[in-house]
């Protein structure tokens, strides 16, 4: 059994997709892919011990050798997004029916779960497998599903948003498709592992430029890096609540976790860094989006928007941290990856709980809901003190790391923009604390109660992650470290 | 073993605790019976550090003993004892606690062996020994222990920063020799200083001390300011500065103990005189000098604390303290006023009495070493000391013109604690080589040979001649319901007036810069506002697949541009 976790990761949420459709009852399919989620979390906490105590796990697919078969691989890196990601979806899952009872058509319920499944196993198939093919055939998985997911919203406009992200998703998966068809041109060999050991000797080519150009712009796309972030913020808006928090918490971190996974594992540091002038680039997107997307985010009149511009904003956080190419910005970089599925799962489950409750999140509506929703707009409250960076969060800790590692390489100009940065998130946070505390409630909105229990406990388990993880930051960073020192190389 | 590894100050912790659970009679035997089992225990201790431990990177030794800590330790168990038994007819729990835990935070900074521990007694003398004065519940009494307890923390706070900047410059906690060539090393001297009452910065004790409750002052005369001197013993030996201070604090408190009308503050007066003599002996800093300062403090703690249990006494029965509003008691009060005479004479340094056989050896050191100037001063003092607590204190009290008040002696318990202090007093005044047996250094020091007899004799009669003198020609300052400015006023009065004009001041400009700025801030915001339609248009507007789709083609084409260019 314990041989087979790796496929077991993957495999698992896969076989369960189908029967949800045979389970027919919506109630008894939330409690399957509940107990399958659980499964997967299970799983991911296994092999992440594995990983840490006796290093890379890999699995050969079938029997098949690495080179020819297909090589799940896991090491320290895609188990911490392993865990990131099934924890997420096992605590989404929880407010999951009661959520999709308002938003969602009856007779869709039980499609909506084999469909939750088929995302979570592409996404967690995109960062348990070792070759590149596979990686494509599980991010047409993901997206396919989560395309359908997004049209499941009840606004018309979902609809429009999904097509959007098909159409922009399609390109990037493309993207990607023709990057590895480069490489595989060039190598022979879809391993990545192989790869990164036959890429150097081809390095200096226009194809491996153009195969490396057109993979991370695919990613990129997926991460949604400014300036190629138009279709998130719909998306997100418009997508049942509940899928909103899954993605926001999960979509943009397997794309982040493709793209370290791309330029450190397979083109490697000296190639991705040196050859081609990804760092400026990035460096200067990731600045852009900070503060374009912030900006933005305080013109928003739909929570969502807001939040989903925030999250554009977070992104740039995190392809700063990558830009450094040290141990250090990595590590920030991963441990944003963490932190901040935390905080946004917490905030758009909470905001789940209004959209529950008054129908929509139009900040006309949030009037006097501090009193009227006390715990879920304190769990709102607290991600967004997250999101600032309040120490005692967890976003003052991979904010302290993403500083550290700027300081480190003497690059206080961009350590003084980001922390202006923070004056933006602070201006469309008090925008919602505000409305939400010091309006009198609206009268139509007067017998507005608290989420219900299974709103509740999630979001809070997550708030409370969100402070545990801000003051005892051991896992986090010990884990995040471990994996940004084993891609450089370092041994610690 | 376990027993030598119990640190001093858990018996009077533990001992706190069972004061509070207790009632009356029981009370008293646990109180009573707490110092003695302690010294007892202190008794069997040898040398050496007893107790170790590391906190981060912080060596502490909470409980280390030595010569000179373990001098401190027994007079600070005989002053518990005495003190306790003054205050066996106590019904005050809130006292008693407070009594117990400050006798124990005393010790406990005593027997620290490093500068954190030290610290944290430090503190809690502060902390402990505020509810001694706040248990008098007055008003006046409250607004007293505040102002002590600000001055007393930031003494602590001092000595805090003080420390952490000597474990940056020397890598240890070790309380030792510290000196006064170092940051560190001046912050711990002011932190030490404050509680020991130096010039400006003694008013704390002339303010609290005669605020405090009966029992309370006769508390804390005898443990603040000797951890002060133990410390400045243990870490500044030799500092001359500290004798030019000494010097000082032998002189200045005796123009204000003249003229002061309440008995107890020409007593806590009188307490800075003789912590001036403590203060040279540690800045002479010989053999000799150090044992005069050690066996000083050990003696002023019983004299002293003689003399405010006997003013105590007075203010317990007659509720009146004032020199104006007393005299004549020595009628009813006989024991009393004879038991203050001894204290009198104690603290005056009459031969045969022990503040004699301690001071002599102080001021023999300030010959030895040439400070003449300095002998000179403590010459005066001595004189000084003699007029306002030798004769001052007993005669306006006692005898003087009859007040008409007819109170009785004080309770037994009261008696017995001035009793034991009293022959103590004449024990060692006449048999010196007991105490001198317990000083840090060996001597062999006789301080009854026939120039120090027949000087101080001397000196004491022409002292007494002048106080007679001057009060046949009437020219002595009466005794008057008044107040006397000291350094305090600088901080109590006129400094907050002018902190005050100053506020206003700032205040008025403030408001007027506040409200040009907010007119700015007004038009500025609205101007950015008008420009902001746009801009807000502009950026939550929702974009068409097509202008996406370019964006991917524009970021692609710039990456390839840029790759290819290299």
């Amino acid at each position: 059994m314990i041989a087979h976790l790796p496929v077991l990761q993957v495999i698992v949420p896969l076989m369960a997709a189908p029967i949800c459709l045979i389970l027919k009852r919506a109630q008894l399919a939330w409690l399957f892919s509940l107990l399958v989620s659980s499964l997967t979390l299970l799983i991911s906490i296994l092999l992440l011990q594995q990983v840490m105590t006796s290093g890379v796990v890999s699995y050969e697919l079938g029997g098949w050798q690495a080179p020819w078969g297909i090589e799940y691989r896991i090491d320290k890196l895609n188990a911490f997004l392993l865990l990131i990601i099934s924890a997420i979806s096992t605590i989404v899952l929880f407010a999951a029916q009661t959520s999709i009872e308002k938003e969602i058509d009856k007779n869709k319920h039980t499609l909506f779960y084999v469909l939750y499944l088929l995302s979570l196993t592409g996404m967690l198939g995109i960062v348990a497998t070792g070759d590149a093919f596979n990686v494509f055939v599980f991010l047409e998985i993901a997206s396919l599903s989560t395309y359908a997911l997004i049209a499941m919203g009840e606004d018309r406009r979902a609809l429009w948003a999904s097509y959007q992200y098909l159409v922009m998703g399609t390109i990037g998966a493309t993207f990607i498709l023709i990057g590895v068809g480069l490489m595989y041109q060039m190598t022979g060999t879809l391993n990545m592992q192989d790869l990164s050991q036959r890429l150097p000797e081809v390095a200096q080519t226009r194809t491996v430029f153009t195969a490396f150009a057109f993979v991370i712009v695919g990613v990129c796309l997926k991460l949604a890096l400014f300036p190629l972030h138009h279709w998130l913020p719909n998306a997100y808006a418009y997508a049942p609540s509940i899928v909103t928090a899954f993605f926001a918490a999960t979509a943009t971190k397997v794309a982040m976790y493709l793209l370290i996974r791309l330029t450190f594992s397979v083109f490697g540091l000296s190639f991705s860094f040196t050859t081609i002038p990804l760092q400026t680039l990035f460096m200067a997107l990731g600045l852009f989006g900070i503060f374009v997307a912030s900006t933005s985010a305080i013109y928003q009149n739909n929570i969502k928007h807001l939040f989903a511009y925030s999250s554009i904003a977070q992104i740039g956080y995190m392809i700063v941290g990558f830009s450094i190419s040290t141990v250090t910005g990595l590590t920030a970089t991963l441990l944003h990856v963490f932190n901040h599925a935390l905080m946004k799962c917490a905030i758009f489950l909470a905001l789940a709980a209004v959209v529950y409750r008054l129908g929509d999140v139009q900040l006309n509506n949030f009037h006097g809901l501090g009193r009227q929703m006390p715990l879920t707009m304190a769990a709102i409250v607290v991600g967004g003190l997250s999101l600032i960076g309040m120490p005692l969060t967890v976003g003052f800790v991979s904010k302290w790391y993403l500083l550290t590692a700027l300081l480190e390489q003497g690059w206080w100009p961009v350590a003084v923009l980001i922390l202006f940065a923070a004056i933006l998130a602070v201006i469309y946070v008090w925008r919602i604390i505000e409305v939400a505390y010091f309006k009198e409630p609206l009268v139509n909105q007067a017998a507005v109660k608290e989420a219900p229990m299974l709103f509740l406990v999630p979001i809070w388990a997550l708030t409370i992650a969100n402070i545990y993880f801000g003051i005892d930051t051991r896992l986090s960073v010990q884990v995040a470290q471990a994996a940004a020192q084993s891609l450089f190389g370092v041994t610690p | 073993m376990w027993m030598i590894e119990l640190p001093p100050f858990m018996p009077f912790y533990i001992g706190a605790l069972f004061v509070l659970l207790t009632r009356s009679k029981l009370r008293g035997v646990i109180m009573m019976a707490i110092p003695i089992a302690s010294a007892v225990h202190l008794g069997m201790i040898p040398e050496g550090i007893h107790l170790q431990f590391s906190l981060f990177d912080y060596q502490l030794i909470p409980y280390r003993v030595d010569k000179l800590s373990l001098m401190f330790g027994y007079v600070f168990h005989l002053a518990a004892l005495i003190g306790i038994i003054y205050s066996l007819h106590l019904r005050d729990t809130m006292q008693q606690v407070a009594a117990m835990m400050y006798v124990g935070s005393g010790l406990g900074a005593v027997f620290a062996g490093d500068l954190l521990t030290l610290f944290i007694f430090w503190e809690l003398l502060a902390i402990t020994s505020v509810f001694l004065i706040w248990a008098r519940r007055t008003q006046r009494s409250y607004v007293t222990g505040m102002r002590y307890l600000i001055i007393q923390v930031l003494s602590g706070v001092i000595l805090l920063a003080g420390t952490l900047f000597y474990f940056t410059e020397n890598n240890t906690l070790e309380f030792g020799y510290i000196g006064l060539d170092s940051v560190s090393g001046w912050l711990i001297f002011i932190a030490f200083g404050i509680k020991c009452a130096f010039p400006m910065v003694h008013n704390w004790l002339t303010d609290a001390y005669s605020e405090a409750t009966v029992t309370g002052t006769v508390f804390l005369s005898a443990f603040t300011t000797k951890v002060a001197v133990y410390a400045l013993a243990r870490a500044y030996p030799g500092t001359e500065l500290l004798v030019y201070i000494g010097a000082a604090m032998t002189c200045f408190p005796i123009f204000f103990a003249v003229i002061e009308n309440d008995l107890r503050r020409v007593l806590a007066y009188s307490l800075i005189n003789q912590l001036g003599f403590m203060v040279v002996g540690i800045g002479i800093g010989t053999a000799l000098a150090i044992n005069g300062a050690v066996a000083h403090a050990f003696n002023d703690v019983i004299f002293k604390g003689l003399l405010f249990m006997s003013m105590g006494a007075v203010l317990h029965m007659t509720g009146r303290i004032h020199g104006s509003e007393l005299g004549g008691l020595y009628k009813t009060m006989p024991k009393t006023t004879i038991l203050c005479i001894v204290g009198a004479a104690s603290i005056s340094a009459f031969p045969l009495f022990s503040g004699f056989v301690s001071k002599s050896m102080i001021m023999s050191a300030a010959l030895a070493e040439g400070f003449d100037w300095i002998w000179l001063m403590l010459l005066f003092a001595s004189a000084g000391v003699f007029h306002h607590a030798g004769i001052k204190i007993p005669y306006f009290a006692f005898f003087a013109h009859d007040s008409g008040i007819r109170a009785n002696d004080p309770p037994k318990n009261m008696l017995l604690a001035m009793a034991i202090a009293a022959s103590l007093c004449i024990a060692i005044g006449i048999y010196p080589q007991g105490l001198y047996a317990l000083l840090p250094y060996e001597t062999t020091y006789n301080p009854y040979d026939t120039t120090h007899v027949l000087a101080q004799t001397q000196l004491l009669f022409y002292s007494a001649l002048a106080f007679v003198w001057l009060n046949l020609k009437g020219m002595y300052p009466p005794e008057l319901r008044s107040t006397n400015l000291d350094f305090d006023w600088l901080y109590r009065r006129a400094f907050p007036r002018a902190l005050q004009t100053m506020f206003t001041i700032i205040w008025q400009n403030d408001r007027r810069l506040r409200q040009e700025f907010k007119l700015k801030l007004t038009m500025c915001l609205t101007y950015i506002a008008a420009k902001n339609n746009r801009l807000s248009s502009l950026l939550s507007r929702n974009y068409p697949s097509g202008s996406m789709a370019m964006w991917v083609a524009v970021v692609l084409a710039t990456y390839l541009f840029l790759s290819f260019i290299q």
